[in-house]
């Protein structure tokens, strides 16, 4: 009997080894040590021992049972991780496949600019201010000194709807709006952004809609060297701590002293080259001290309040910052020009 | 305005100054030059030669045989072919190893079998433009004076070696359309002398005013009238180094007496007219304002039907030029004129501006009354140009000038204080500097104390206020010299308005969406203003537009942006999704400010999701854009603000547009562009929706308030239902959350089905639905109970049962 159990389980353990699947594992489990199985069989048997015989074989049987019991379980545990990494295995991808595209649009180049420019006045306490499209004449050129029969209006040849009313030629005239509202009172800190247009027949430089960012700061005490200082300020944030600004005199009828702000040419770092037409600067953008007619037309004390205005346009910043040769782009819209603006620098 | 480098050396010293130098510092301080010129790019080897003989070339019609002497040796055989060349002419020789435009090389040659030992020139083939060059030798070969001497070099006669400087002048300083202008302002910005032009005359016997006499009877328009007599006149070529100095400004030589007038035109600045007095048939100058319908024919021989706007001047009776603007050709300066009335004049601005605009006639001379001409420099540019035709035109310049002068001349005197300088600028200047800076400018200027008096020369109209003299020390002391400060002041904090804010949380929201920023134009063309506009109204039209493509304002964003999509289609990019933010204008009647209307518009056509290794391939719909839509209200916290309905728009499908609806208002549509719209653009199908973003934007939040994650689980039932296929889908979810309140949170549609396998006229569509309450778990009982409320409420009011 004892050798039957010794024999029952080499052979057990045996089929165990050999097992290849989780069922034939339990087949084995069932055969050996079921309630048919030959152990069980073999207990049955017992009766016929003697009282000494008895307890030993019992638990030589027991023990038997406990290993079989052991190695199938050690097996089933084999099997089943075998059955994971043969799983996993199966579930293998090619990661070098393309991802699931995400769809993301991004800004206008223009909308991207004049953000950036209003982020950088407004970290410097500015606020943005608005202001019609269609504007009154007052606003667009009287209010800036800029009276009927005035010269300098050629500069600008405008869309007139009516003889009072026309397309806003600049977004100079939220400044007068602005000042008008202040009703001579206080300190004033605005940028203006907005579309502008004038009669200009569209070509690579020219369009007759395009867009303006002005800047007025009005106080007490505001001086030149203020304006200065705030330009470099601005230059240097928008196109890079390595970049000179010069101030050229200029003429605008709503600012005296006027300027023009020059920045050192980035292709060549100024030495000269044909971006910069060889100069080593490139214009940027128009400035100057409030005009006091200005002031005093919007009801400031022109004795008392000094200001600075300025203003530039996106397009040409744009073309200048990213290497657009053709201002037409900015209206024509074609994917293949809007999505290359998405990057976040 | 050119300014020729060698000329202005006439008026100051430029020794040490190269013409870049000078160009830079004329820009630093003040004037743009926008070029400066070399006007002989590489030619030489052209030398002025004499023709000695000429003969007809043996083998060729059109060919002549010449000999020149060039100062050489032997003098050489040269073969040309322009048609006026003829013995004993002094010519421009280009000899052989010579250099023309364009590295142009002369070599020796044979021409139908005769020898040619280089080239005579004509002035286009050594750099001059055709337009500006003399007429009689605009079709062959130049021929200089006599007096040239064989041998010498020609590009030097001509002025060639010269170096251009191209002023870019703003309005405000039109003294510097004159030779002299320039002068005193490079005088000041180098503090060098500025050297006057020689106008002395004898004095004659005889006085202008004897032969003529002067009458305005426009003194506004005309505030001085000034007439010299020159008699005796030998009309002829102008010496050539004036003829040469015009053809660098860009003028054209005629004759000594027209070439005079624009010399001083440019050296002085002020426009002059010559007229030929014997043609004149008066004895009289009537300066008025033309009768309406007046006729007059201007020396360019168009006749021109004036107004009482212009200004003419008349032999008394009938006009012999358009003042300040044009002459007469009856009055013209001729080949046979003797004697020449000189007009120097002021005229008003404005009025030669209408002039010259209503008759198209932009000119020299209108440009520089527009802009204004030194008032104390009329009768001397008269005395010089007198002087010059006296010089190089034979005349005998009578005593005078014959007048009408009603002007008064008042010197501008500003005063300023160096403190105020000082504080604009925010510079530490001392009053010798300051005084130092207007001295070079030839300004006289008196200090006492703290404040210093300027008198402004007349020169200079710009000068009138205190920020002027500020400008002028700004730009003299120099703006690299100011320092760079920050205003001070209180920290104001810079930030958006909450309508800004909300605008970029659009943008960036749909960006994310997918969508392309597009920008388009406002102005667009009639029929395309009147295209999907929300508010039907007549769309606003420009006065003068350019074209009929911009001519009046939009109403909607839709049309333009659907030019977007088709211009992408033609280009291979078939998926495309873009949007718009811009106003719209809205009119408001005559002379007032129309409203403006921020409008959020978007266009999307092809796939929507694309994903090619697993084919996945879908397209653009409806709900593509509602969900964007949905997700926009959600972000701007109005879900519960916003509705759609079935819409009719027009251009739109009819049964794939709705209207969005903002606390029950229609602010947009969304839907598919209607295929008859579609075919007519070449559109693949696309959905577009517009809406007023103002409205969406103005629209009240409410404040952001924290509420409680519910801590008992929520019990979910699904329902599905048969139902009539027309009634939607909208209508069931409101009677389902209204019958289910409150325990019922949320229902949704999970399921639709519409095949053949429904009875006619229905659908089959199925909710799920959530039920919770914020303080217990409910009972199956509970739900049970609220659940059957639903169902009944369907039932009635829209006839749908449960599916069995």
């Amino acid at each position: 009997m004892q050798e039957r159990l010794k024999e029952l389980q080499a052979e057990a353990v045996q089929k165990v080894e050999q097992s290849a699947s989780l069922k034939e594992l339990n087949d084995i489990r069932v055969a050996y040590l079921g309630k048919k199985g030959p152990i069980t069989e073999v207990l049955r048997g017992m009766g016929k021992l003697s009282a000494e015989e008895r307890p030993v074989m019992g638990a030589l049987a027991n023990e038997v049972r406990e290993a079989i019991t052991a190695k199938i379980e050690a097996k089933q545990a084999e099997l089943e991780e075998a059955a994971v990494q043969a799983k996993l295995a199966s579930e293998t991808i090619d990661v070098t496949l393309p991802g699931r595209p995400v769809k993301v649009g991004n800004h206008h180049p223009l909308t991207k600019i004049i953000e950036e420019i209003e982020d950088l006045f407004i970290g410097m306490g500015y606020e943005v201010a608005e202001g019609p499209e269609v504007e009154q004449d007052y606003y667009n050129f009287e209010a800036l000194n800029l009276p009927k029969g005035h010269p300098a209006r050629d500069m600008q040849d405008s869309f007139y709807i009516t003889e009072e009313i026309l397309l806003r030629t600049h977004t100079s005239p939220v400044q007068a709006r602005t000042m008008e509202q202040h009703q001579g009172k206080g300190p004033i800190k605005i940028i203006c952004p907005g579309k502008v247009y004038r009669r200009d027949n569209d070509d690579a430089t020219h369009s007759h809609q395009f867009m303006q960012i002005e800047g007025l700061v009005v106080g007490e005490d505001i001086r030149m060297s203020d304006l200065k200082g705030t330009l470099e300020v601005f230059a240097k944030k928008l196109f890079g701590e390595d970049r000179e600004i010069r101030l050229r005199p200029s003429f605008f009828p709503f600012t005296e002293p006027s300027v023009e702000m020059d920045i050192s040419c980035k292709m060549c770092g100024g030495h000269g080259c044909s971006v910069c037409k060889h100069t080593g600067w490139i214009e940027i953008l128009g400035a100057g001290m409030v005009h006091p007619n200005v002031l005093e037309m919007a009801g400031y004390d022109s004795k008392k309040y000094t200001g600075f205005a300025f203003g530039m346009g996106p397009e040409r910043i744009a073309m200048l910052k990213y290497g657009i040769d053709d201002i037409r782009h900015f209206y024509t819209n074609d994917v293949r020009f809007l999505k290359q603006f998405a990057v976040e620098e | 305005m050119f300014v020729s480098y060698k000329w202005l050396q006439d008026y100051v010293d430029l020794t040490g100054v190269s013409a870049a130098e000078l160009a830079e510092k004329i820009t630093k301080s003040g004037i743009e030059v926008e070029g400066v010129e070399v006007l002989n790019e590489g030619v030489k080897g052209v030398v002025v030669g004499h023709v000695l003989e000429r003969e007809k070339h043996p083998n060729a019609d059109k060919l002549n045989k010449c000999l020149v002497d060039i100062g050489a040796e032997e003098p050489v055989q040269i073969i040309c072919g322009a048609p006026n060349v003829d013995k004993g002419q002094k010519v421009a020789v280009a000899t052989v190893g010579a250099k023309l435009p364009g590295n142009f090389k002369i070599k020796r040659a044979k021409l139908r079998g005769e020898e040619s030992n280089g080239m005579i020139c004509s002035l286009q083939e050594l750099g001059i433009e055709g337009k500006i060059v003399p007429k009689e030798y605009a079709e062959g070969i130049f021929v200089f004076p006599a007096d040239a001497v064989v041998g010498t070099d020609a590009i030097a006669l001509l002025n060639r070696d010269d170096e251009i400087l191209e002023l870019g002048l703003t309005p405000n300083r039109a003294d510097c359309l004159s030779m002299l202008g320039v002068a005193y302002e490079v005088a000041a910005i180098l503090g060098r002398e500025v050297k006057l032009p020689e106008t002395n005359l004898e004095p004659a016997a005889e006085k202008a005013s004897d032969y003529v006499k002067i009458v305005v009877e426009a003194p506004e328009d005309n505030p001085l009238y000034s007439a010299k007599m020159i008699k005796n006149v030998k009309i002829g070529p102008s010496p050539l180094w004036m003829q040469a100095r015009l053809m660098s400004a860009g003028i054209r030589p005629h004759n000594n007496v027209v070439d005079i007038t624009n010399y001083i035109l440019l050296e002085y600045g002020q426009p002059l007219h010559a007229f030929d007095y014997d043609r004149l048939g008066s004895k009289e100058i009537l300066v008025r304002r033309a009768h309406d319908g007046e006729k007059f024919t201007t020396l360019d021989d168009v006749e021109r039907t004036l107004t009482s706007d212009h200004l003419v001047i008349t032999n008394g009776t009938v006009p012999v030029a358009l003042a300040g603007v044009m002459g007469g050709a009856n009055s013209e300066v001729t080949s046979d004129t003797k004697t020449v009335l000189l007009e120097s004049a002021l005229f008003n601005g404005i009025t030669v501006r209408k002039a010259s605009k209503d008759h198209g006639l932009r000119s020299e001379a209108s440009a520089r009354f527009e802009k204004g001409v030194d008032p104390n420099r009329i009768r001397p540019a008269g005395d010089r140009a007198a002087y010059l035709m006296a010089k190089y035109a034979g005349g005998e310049v009578l005593e005078g000038a014959a007048e009408v002068d009603t002007l008064t001349v008042e010197p501008v005197v500003v005063s300023i204080t160096l403190e105020k300088i000082n504080r604009v600028l925010g510079t530490n200047l001392v009053m010798s500097q300051v005084k130092e800076i207007f001295e070079r400018l030839q300004f006289v200027a008196s200090v006492e104390g703290d404040t210093i008096t300027v008198t402004a020369p007349t020169r200079r109209s710009d000068i009138k206020i205190e920020e002027d003299l500020i400008e002028e020390v700004a730009r003299l002391y120099g703006y690299d010299n100011i320092p760079k400060t920050l205003p001070v002041g209180s920290a104001a904090l810079g930030k958006l308005t909450a309508y800004q804010k909300k605008r970029r949380v659009v943008r960036g929201y749909l960006e994310g969406a997918g969508l392309y920023q597009a920008v388009t134009y406002s102005l667009t063309s009639k029929e395309k203003a009147a295209q999907y506009a929300l508010e039907k109204r007549e769309a606003i039209r420009l006065a003068m537009p350019m074209s009929e493509d911009h001519s009046v304002l939009r109403l909607s964003l839709l049309p333009q942006l659907l030019e977007v999509v088709k211009y992408n289609s033609a280009r291979q990019n078939e998926n495309l999704a873009v949007y718009e933010t811009g106003n719209i204008f809205l009119a408001n009647g005559t002379d007032v400010l129309p409203e403006e209307r921020e409008h959020l518009a978007a266009a999307m056509t092809g796939l929507w999701t694309n994903h090619s290794w697993q084919g996945e391939k879908k397209p653009v719909d409806f709900f593509v854009l509602k969900g964007i839509l949905e997700g926009l209200f959600a972000k701007l916290g109005l879900t519960d603000k916003v509705g759609y309905v079935q819409a009719h728009v027009e251009g739109m499908h009819p049964g794939r547009t709705a209207d969005i609806l903002l606390n029950g208002s229609k602010i947009g549509f969304v839907g598919q562009v209607h295929p008859g719209v579609q075919k007519e653009l070449d559109l693949k199908d696309t959905y577009v929706f517009e809406l007023s973003l103002q409205a969406v934007l103005k629209e009240k939040t409410d404040d952001l308030q924290y509420e409680a994650i519910p801590r008992f689980p929520s019990i979910t039932r699904d329902i599905a239902l048969v139902a009539n296929k027309e009634t939607v889908s909208g209508t069931m979810k409101n009677i389902i959350l209204e019958a289910g309140a409150p325990l019922l949170k949320e229902a949704h549609v999970f399921d639709l089905y519409e095949g053949d396998k429904m009875e006619e006229g229905k659908k089959s569509i199925a909710f799920s639905l959530k039920y919770a309450h914020p303080k217990r778990t409910l009972t199956d009982e509970e739900v049970t109970k609220v659940h059957e409320k639903v169902l009944a409420a369907l039932k009635e009011k829209t006839g749908a049962v449960l599916r069995g």
